[in-house]
């Protein structure tokens, strides 16, 4: 059994598995962070981004790289359509994967340049929330970038790396970058998947079982048990053990495997998801206070979700539900429309209220009521009417390179009375910012992050008890910012830990040893079996074997009776096997010699047993322990044959 | 040999009560809870005695199954669990779960309130009963213990309806409940894997009926109501509040659209909203046109449909009225339907079903005039009109179904006798099944056969697969393995003799024979060999392996060694295991024959 790792980030991993001559892809994750080096992309006309001085390497004349890179704030940016890292190619063969198991919307994003770009023919399994939700994820991602086009591609600054500044020198293998699928990708990608509902279990060419598990982190989010007749492997990605508004995480179905995989832990594990959340509203309100507007760069689905009825509540209490919240994003009416459909996938507070039949969210009433307002861009039909601050934007996308969130933080980072709120934890913020520095705005880090801590992971491995443990190697060691927080490790002493990073390929310490199969009754029937010791039963079998499917089915063997017959093959032969075993009683067989009338034996120690000489004949027998062996003469077969039949009273036989 | 044994308490041979007891594998399940429609008395209910005579009901039943939440299905559910004092694991879908208990306190009300009757089950009643129900997904297997296993499949006779399939070990039985096979203008069709039960219970409700298109069947109903409205009548459509009566709707509300009609069309319940409400939230349980244009505009928001007020039907001119309940065994749809009844130019459309009982069935059967329990006589002048667009699988439909999961037997349920006869005969022709139709207590019993499971061990399989691929293939001869079977701690593993001997911690005893031929045959003894190896080849009858390793000759495990200086007459040993005895003595004899009457041809 092998494990290809292909993503170099753990919250947005892909591996292949190889196991049973099945090929599984576990995830699809697109690293986005490559984007931040690239120049925002401004709905409207920004002067100040358009006037950004080239810059070029010291020393450097190439004329190609003229225009590519530009200097904003001190860094150097590159002037281009933004890039993402798909998975690592080189090590698979993509066309040989026979399945890819989704486990939620935010590992799927690089589906497409698998399922489009390469020579897939699998089938990809995902529940249907992490479909409908991905979907749209992926939509929003292709809208956001096609709106904003950009003329040239830069390729050259890929080619002088090494004289470039920190960070864009050590951008991780910048010419494996692709741009942005289609839409049209996106829709034939997700033609392929097949919908699947949580402990469904999944059949994969009679070789393995597959079966995801709730997992608590977000609408459909899914683990993934995958099992063979004796084998257990669990695969562990985004999980969360906290009460937001998904299903609770299934411990139960991943215990006792003999691989677990774990994945997705929280990016921001000094932040505490429930702290960060009262951070949030306490700035909410006072920013709105100072008359202020606050912008949170978010995802369309997910946390926003919480946000807006944590949110909503805490205005009420704070007496300022008069302020309006604006949630724009090309697909802000799927994301709000979709929740109310997946009842089945909440929470058990939430399915109750539908059983009412309440609402499981407040967004509906929020929305009846006005003060939460959805458009799909800044520039929508009645957006500039309704328009009003303060208030609170809840927009895309959180790096801010693309999207409307541009537009808000070019609008107010001159203002200190604004303030933007980071939320998702999947961008530095500073980072984020690093081209609009220096912003009078206030920016508040807020990660919320539901997935597993090291903590939670820790206390999970130790009750799932796992006989081997696989986890990105950035989990063994803390992390760079904190190199003393030996609690920021999953440490497991007890588990045999085997750490994984992008490009390596691991051997699974997993021996199959036991295959199942299937006896048909007949054979049961007449079959004879021999009690060798108290509670074993033996008996040699041969028969015809059905092999369908990877099914194995033991048969009766109808020819049986020709066995009389001269042999024609070994298969022949093997009808009549049956096995001796146990020391040969030595007197009681030279008693039953005598009584057959073969009275001339004479017994000698041997050099391990004894020798018996049948001295009127040319026979000599030796005996030990473990064996018998009769040496005759051609011409003497009846004797032989005799004494083959005394032999095999002798013995006990299965 | 193992058994599956069923009883119907409801449902054998009949509508209505829908309630089977099914024994598999040492497990008890029921499958569904439903009351019937007919009776007001105990006969209402199952008789739930048959379970147990005595002592709790729970440690005879392992788990309670409802396909879905009408109430001949779920509907003595509260009374057998807090009345009867059943306390097991319940399952239904999570739509069942929240339609259920609505349908259930609606028809309390109906049958305390309006018919003043003592001994029924309480509101809290049936609150404390849903507490207990465990919500499942569809294909989620659900592990009712460790060895009882149940998993629901798509139905599409109403929202959230299911049919299950229950496996215990080897043996597995599918239960339909009521399904539909066409998907209508809110539902999807029935659907199940092939799963190849030892049992499939399905139901037969339109046993004899091959049911002409959808379309035609919508376009007659456009029709008629067209007609009675145009000339001025009411029209009286009973329904159940969820199921049939929104997709009715829909069809009305597209063809009032379509045709720019103004006449108002009532909805009399209070459920309306809240039924529209349900089907919103459950929309992953409609069929895909609506899945996919929800979020532009939600089928159930209905712009020409209104709710109903007691005192319009008393308004003049016409009008269409949905009124609850489905039968007209009581309530409103029975007040409006004494209203209509004795005038020409109205008209009653009864689209689905009707028990046997129920005023609905007398309509249907054409009675003119109707008597009921207060000596009140109806004459019945309105045209009544039967459109079958109740969603159960007609003929073409269960054949459908037993072609999708192709089970060992068939066993009828929830249909009549007569009809159950008509399909049965169908079922063996087509498929050359065995089917049953047991009646209300009477146990039908299954003895069935399945596979033993055991393991096998890895280097055995290996070992076949390398041999079987060296061979050149031959489609006629079969696959061949041989080993020992190990029986230890309940489980049986086949596996290599060495192996077992191993595993059962017991030392083999070889049995050898070792016979010596003399053969003349000058030359160097390595060359007599590559002879008799050549003459093996070519002579010996069957395929065998023979092979030269290290100065002797295998023919399979047969050894032969031939020994003795140049010029001298050579000693061939010819060396086999007994379980080789058969080829052994074939490969001796080989020799001999060469020794006695070719020498000197080697």
């Amino acid at each position: 059994m092998k494990l290809y790792c292909l993503s170099s980030h753990p919250n947005k991993p892909c591996y292949v598995l190889k196991f049973k001559e099945i090929t599984l892809m576990l995830d699809c994750g697109l690293s986005a962070h490559t984007v931040l080096n690239f120049l925002p992309l401004p709905l409207v006309h920004s002067p100040r981004l358009n006037s950004l001085a080239n810059w070029m390497p010291r020393d450097c004349s190439d004329a190609q790289l003229e225009g590519e890179l530009k200097e904003c704030c001190g860094r150097i940016f590159v002037d281009s359509a933004p890039e993402f890292c798909p998975p690592l190619a080189k090590i698979v063969d993509y066309s040989e994967i026979d399945v890819i198991l989704i486990s939620n919307y935010m590992s799927m994003l690089a589906l497409p340049f698998i399922t489009e770009r390469t020579g897939f023919k699998g089938i990809v399994y995902a529940t249907e929330p992490t479909l409908q939700i991905g979907r749209f994820f992926l939509e929003e991602l292709v809208q956001y970038i096609e709106l904003t086009p950009k003329a040239s591609l830069a390729s050259h600054w890929k080619e002088v790396l090494h004289v470039l500044p920190p960070p864009l020198c050590d951008s991780l293998k910048p010419r494996s970058w692709q741009q942005l699928y289609s839409l049209t990708d996106v829709h034939s990608s997700l033609a392929r998947i097949q919908i699947v509902g949580y402990d469904e279990k999944l059949d994969v060419y009679g070789a393995l079982q597959v079966m995801p598990v709730s997992s608590g982190y977000c609408l459909g989010s899914s683990n993934w048990v995958i099992s063979s007749d004796h084998e257990k492997i669990s695969y562990v990605s985004g999980s969360s053990t906290l009460t937001t508004h998904p299903r609770p995480m299934d411990q139960q179905a991943l215990k006792n495997s003999n691989v677990l995989i774990m994945t997705g832990l929280t990016q921001t594990p000094t932040a505490n998801p429930d702290a960060m959340l009262g951070d949030l509203c306490m700035t909410v309100v006072s920013t709105l206070r100072n008359n202020g507007s606050v912008l949170i760069p978010c995802y369309p689905s997910g946390v926003v979700y919480d946000l807006f009825e944590c949110l909503s509540g805490h205005l009420d209490s704070t007496a300022l539900s008069h302020i309006p919240m604006f949630f724009i994003s090309p697909v802000a009416d799927t994301s709000l429309g979709l929740i109310y459909i997946f009842a089945e996938w909440l929470s058990q507070a939430k399915q109750n209220k539908v059983y009412l039949p309440e609402e499981p969210f407040p967004h509906a009433y929020l929305v009846k009521t006005g003060r939460l307002k959805h458009f799909k861009h800044i520039y929508a039909d009645g957006f500039s009417s309704d328009f009003r601050q303060p208030c609170v934007v809840f927009c895309g996308h959180p790096s801010l390179r693309f999207g409307d969130s541009v537009h808000f933080i070019e609008l107010w980072s001159s203002n200190p009375q604004h303030t933007v709120i980071f939320t998702e934890p999947d961008f530095p913020y500073l980072e984020a910012l690093a081209p609009f520095q220096p912003i009078a705005m206030k920016a508040v880090h807020c990660p919320i992050d539901t997935s597993l801590n090291f903590t939670q992971a820790n206390k999970l491995i130790r009750d799932l008890k796992p006989n081997n443990l696989v986890l990105p190697e950035s989990y063994t060691q803390p992390p760079t910012a904190y190199p003393n927080r030996l609690d920021l490790v999953v440490q497991q002493p007890d588990h045999n830990v085997i750490p994984v990073k992008r490009g390596e390929v691991i051997m699974l310490p997993l021996r199959r040893k036991l295959k199942k199969a299937e006896l048909n009754p007949e054979v049961a029937e007449v079959l004879i079996t021999n009690e060798v010791k108290p509670g074993i039963l033996l008996a040699s079998f041969t028969g015809p074997m059905n092999v369908k499917n990877n099914k194995y089915e033991m048969n009766l063997d109808d020819e049986a009776e020709k066995s009389k017959q001269r042999p024609n093959c070994i298969e022949d032969v093997w009808k009549d096997y049956c096995y001796e075993f146990g020391s040969l009683d030595i007197d009681q067989f030279i008693q039953r010699l005598a009584m057959d009338g073969i009275k001339n034996a004479k017994l000698e120690p041997g050099p391990s047993g004894y020798i018996i000489h049948l001295q009127d004949e040319d026979v000599l027998i030796t005996v030990d322990e473990r064996s018998t062996h009769i040496y005759c003469g051609a011409s003497d077969q009846q004797l032989r044959l005799r004494l083959r039949n005394i032999l095999l009273q002798c013995l006990s036989k299965f | 040999m193992p058994e599956i044994r069923v009883t119907p308490l409801g449902a054998g041979q009949d509508v209505g009560r829908s309630c089977i007891l099914l024994s598999i594998g040492n497990k008890n399940v029921m499958l569904d809870c439903g009351m019937h429609m007919g009776y007001n008395d105990e006969r209402r209910f199952p008789d739930f005695s048959y379970v147990t005579a005595e002592g709790p009901v729970t440690n005879f039943v392992d788990c309670v199954i409802i396909s879905h939440f009408h109430l001949d299905h779920c509907g003595a559910l509260p009374y057998f669990t807090e009345m009867v004092g059943y306390s097991g694991p319940i399952y239904m879908t999570h739509p069942t779960k929240a339609i259920a208990p609505i349908l259930l306190e609606d028809m309390r009300k109906v049958a305390v309130e309006k018919k003043g009757e003592s001994n029924f089950f309480t509101s809290q009643m049936i609150k404390d009963c849903m507490k207990k129900v465990i919500a499942v997904t569809l294909h989620q297997s659900v592990m009712v213990d460790s060895n009882l296993e149940i998993k629901a499949y798509y139905a599409g006779h109403v929202l959230g309806a299911a049919m299950f399939s229950i496996r215990v070990g080897s043996q597995s039985v599918v239960y339909t409940g009521d399904y539909n096979m066409t998907p209508d203008r809110h539902l999807g069709a029935a659907w199940i894997d092939k799963c190849r039960p030892d049992l499939l219970i399905t139901e037969s409700t339109y046993a004899t009926t091959i049911r002409d298109s959808k379309r035609c069947r919508e376009r007659d109903f456009l029709k008629k109501v067209h007609e009675c409205i145009d000339r001025g009548g009411k029209v009286l459509i009973p329904v159940f509040a969820l199921g049939r009566a929104q997709e009715l709707c829909i069809l009305l509300e597209t063809y009032w659209e379509r045709m720019n009609l103004k006449i108002p069309i009532y909805f009399a319940a209070g459920l309306t909203e809240k039924a529209n409400n349900y089907y919103k939230m459950f929309i992953t349980w409609t069929n895909q046109k609506i899945r996919k244009t929800f979020v532009q505009r939600n089928m159930f928001d209905f712009k020409h449909i209104k709710p109903f007020d007691k005192s319009y039907i008393d308004n003049p001119g016409a009008m269409v009225v949905f009124a609850t309940p489905g039968m007209l065994h009581a309530g409103l749809s029975l007040q409006i339907f004494k209203k209509l009844a004795p005038n020409e130019n109205n008209m009653i459309i009864m689209p689905g079903f009707c028990v046997s009982g129920t005023v609905g069935h007398k309509v249907l059967n054409g009675a003119k005039k109707i008597e009921f329990e207060n000596r009140q006589v109806i004459e019945v002048k309105m045209s009544v009109q039967y459109m079958s667009f109740s969603a159960h699988a007609d003929a073409k439909g269960i054949m459908q179904l037993i072609q999708y999961c192709e089970p060992k037997n068939v066993l009828l349920v929830h249909g009549e006798a007569p009809k159950m006869e008509f399909l049965k005969e169908k079922i063996r022709q087509e498929f050359n099944l065995d089917c049953f139709m047991p009646a209300n207590g009477e146990t039908f019993v299954l003895e069935t056969r399945f596979n033993i499971p055991i393991d096998v061990s890895l280097p055995l399989l290996k070992a076949e697969a390398k041999r079987y691929n060296a061979t050149p293939p031959d489609p006629k001869k079969p696959r061949i393995i041989h080993g020992v079977l190990v029986v230890k701690d309940n489980s049986t593993c086949l596996m290599d003799v060495d192996e077992a001997c191993r595993e059962a911690g017991i030392t083999r005893h070889v049995i050898r024979f070792t016979s010596t031929v003399r053969l003349d045959d000058p030359g160097p003894s390595s060359q007599t060999l590559d002879k008799l190896q050549r003459l093996f080849v070519e002579r010996m009858e069957g395929t065998w392996s023979i092979q030269q390793t290290d100065g002797s000759l295998s023919i399979e495990s047969v050894l032969v060694k031939v020994e003795g200086g140049e010029h001298e007459q050579k000693t061939v040993y010819v060396s086999w295991t007994n379980q080789d005895e058969r080829l052994g003595s074939l490969v001796l004899e080989f020799i001999q024959n060469i020794g006695q009457n070719e020498t000197g041809s080697l």
